[in-house]
């Protein structure tokens, strides 16, 4: 379906309500990919020499990836402190979802170093942290970005949904032209959405580019 | 760290009935009562077919490998009471394939043991520009180049520099060549003969190549299963009347070539 000409004057006249909601739902995002990605990458470094806590905390990952968003936030709002209706909610649902693609890449980027460059560093007398922080983090920040791009893009779209419990976001517009049978609340929802996850794709995708180092 | 070694007598490294079996499974040795001790300023050769602990061996000298049985004295000093950093740091390492850092520049890869010593930065500098020059690199040019931008001779040539920049009493070397083209190879080979001439490092190298062993070798150690089974100046190593000698001594022979 093509936009006509009443769905741009539709936006022109809704583009304050239209920027407030876009504006919302950034902040959404980024607070949930801070929070996701102050857990993740830790997690990750941690799990590296870790098979046994690997396996757990990957597969309690891959769990949360399973559940299908909508249930997810209905599974959120009895639970106290972190459920309820509103914003906070849905950041918890955001984080859970965006917590794997980091953690995998994380683990990924720093278990697949070189072996002839680890065994250089150790050799050459290097401590285990100074391994890590100096050798296997900045190799592997290429990877865990990628991680974070695909979590970002995840998190745009999965936000919209969020609207249903009532955090705001486009996904408000959304919602509302789906009860409404109204194509231009729908696309005055998705389109910015769309266009925020191509940017958002774009920016990190030039990031990793000059992160990566061989 | 390593003292200076005029200070020390005696041998720089030494073995004494030295045993190593993975994971500690009893009937699993990789080395087996393995006795040798290295002389200040001696170019050790360990030579041996592919599995015959020839790597092992060399992995017990700076502790990334502690011996099942056994003592490995370094300085003196068994290796399990060495603070593996300071003992490493004292010790260079030269392998295959370089292992240089790709995100570091020449500069900083030859830079590393000094940059973890906290040394001046000037002196570093200094140091490194040397350590360049020494292994037939020019500064100017390929101080700011990252490894990938250098061919597989060139990065060997940087490793070589690495491991020399804190001025190591040892210089451990696991096939540093192999992975080289013939003509490469044999240049380098005869540049690194040279080099360990002037600069009096102990060194022990790991080959399987025998022609190189006899080049670069003050003294052979021929291993098989883990196990010493010659051990002689290069001279008089084909003369040795040992099975796996003569299979070494064999692989010099290329049939069909002229002369």
């Amino acid at each position: 379906m093509n936009p006509s000409l009443s769905e741009w004057s539709f936006f022109a006249e809704h583009r304050a309500e239209i920027l407030a909601a876009t504006l919302d739902h950034m902040a959404l995002v980024v607070i949930a990919m801070v929070i996701a990605i102050l857990i993740a990458v830790p997690l990750g470094m941690f799990i590296v020499h870790r098979p046994a806590l690997r396996a757990v905390s990957i597969g309690i990952a891959n769990i949360f990836q399973t559940i299908p968003s909508l249930a997810l936030f209905g599974f959120l709002i009895p639970i106290p402190f972190i459920g309820g209706i509103g914003k906070r909610t849905a950041i918890v649902a955001l984080v859970l979802y965006a917590i794997l693609p980091i953690l995998r890449n994380t683990y990924v980027g720093l278990s697949g170093i070189d072996p002839a460059v680890l065994e250089a560093a150790e050799a050459m007398g290097m401590t285990p942290s100074q391994i890590l922080y100096r050798v296997r983090l900045p190799l592997a920040l290429a990877v865990i970005l990628a991680g974070i791009r695909t979590a970002t893009i995840i998190t745009i779209g999965i936000a919209t949904i969020a609207a249903a419990i009532g955090a705001g976001g486009l996904g408000t517009f959304i919602f509302r032209g789906v009860a409404l049978v109204s194509d231009s609340l729908i696309l005055a929802g998705a389109i910015p959405a769309a266009l925020l996850a191509l940017i958002a794709d774009f920016l990190l995708g030039l990031l990793e580019l000059r992160l990566r180092v061989v | 760290m390593i003292t200076k070694t005029e200070d020390f007598s005696g041998n720089l490294i030494e073995f004494c009935d030295v045993s190593y079996r993975i994971n500690d499974i009893p009937g699993r040795e990789v080395i087996s009562g393995v006795s040798l001790g290295v002389p200040i300023g001696e170019t050790l050769v360990l030579l041996g077919r592919s599995g015959s602990g020839k790597t092992t061996l060399l992995r017990l000298v700076n502790a990334m490998l502690l011996p099942s049985q056994g003592r490995v004295m370094v300085q003196g000093r068994p290796t399990a009471e060495w603070d593996p950093i300071r003992l490493r740091r004292g010790i260079g390492y030269v392998i295959q394939e370089a292992g240089l850092f790709p995100h570091f520049t020449v500069a900083e890869n030859v830079a590393l043991v000094p940059t973890l010593e906290k040394w001046e930065r000037e002196q570093t500098t200094a140091r490194v520009n040397d350590m360049l020059r020494l292994v037939g690199l020019d500064p100017s040019e390929f101080a700011n180049r990252r490894p990938r931008e250098l061919s597989g001779g060139q990065r060997q040539r940087v490793g070589v520099a690495r491991a020399l920049a804190a001025d190591p009493p040892i210089l451990l070397m696991d096939e540093p060549f192999g992975a080289l083209d013939p003509v490469t190879r044999a240049e380098l080979q005869r540049e690194f003969h040279t080099l360990a001439q002037r600069l009096r490092k102990t060194i022990v190298f790991v080959t399987h190549d025998l022609r190189e062993a006899l080049m670069l070798a003050s003294r052979i150690i021929l291993l098989e299963a883990g196990r010493i089974v010659a051990a002689t100046a290069p001279r008089e190593f084909l003369r040795v009347d040992h099975p796996e000698v003569k299979a070494f001594a064999a692989s010099l022979e290329t049939p069909g070539a002229p002369g």
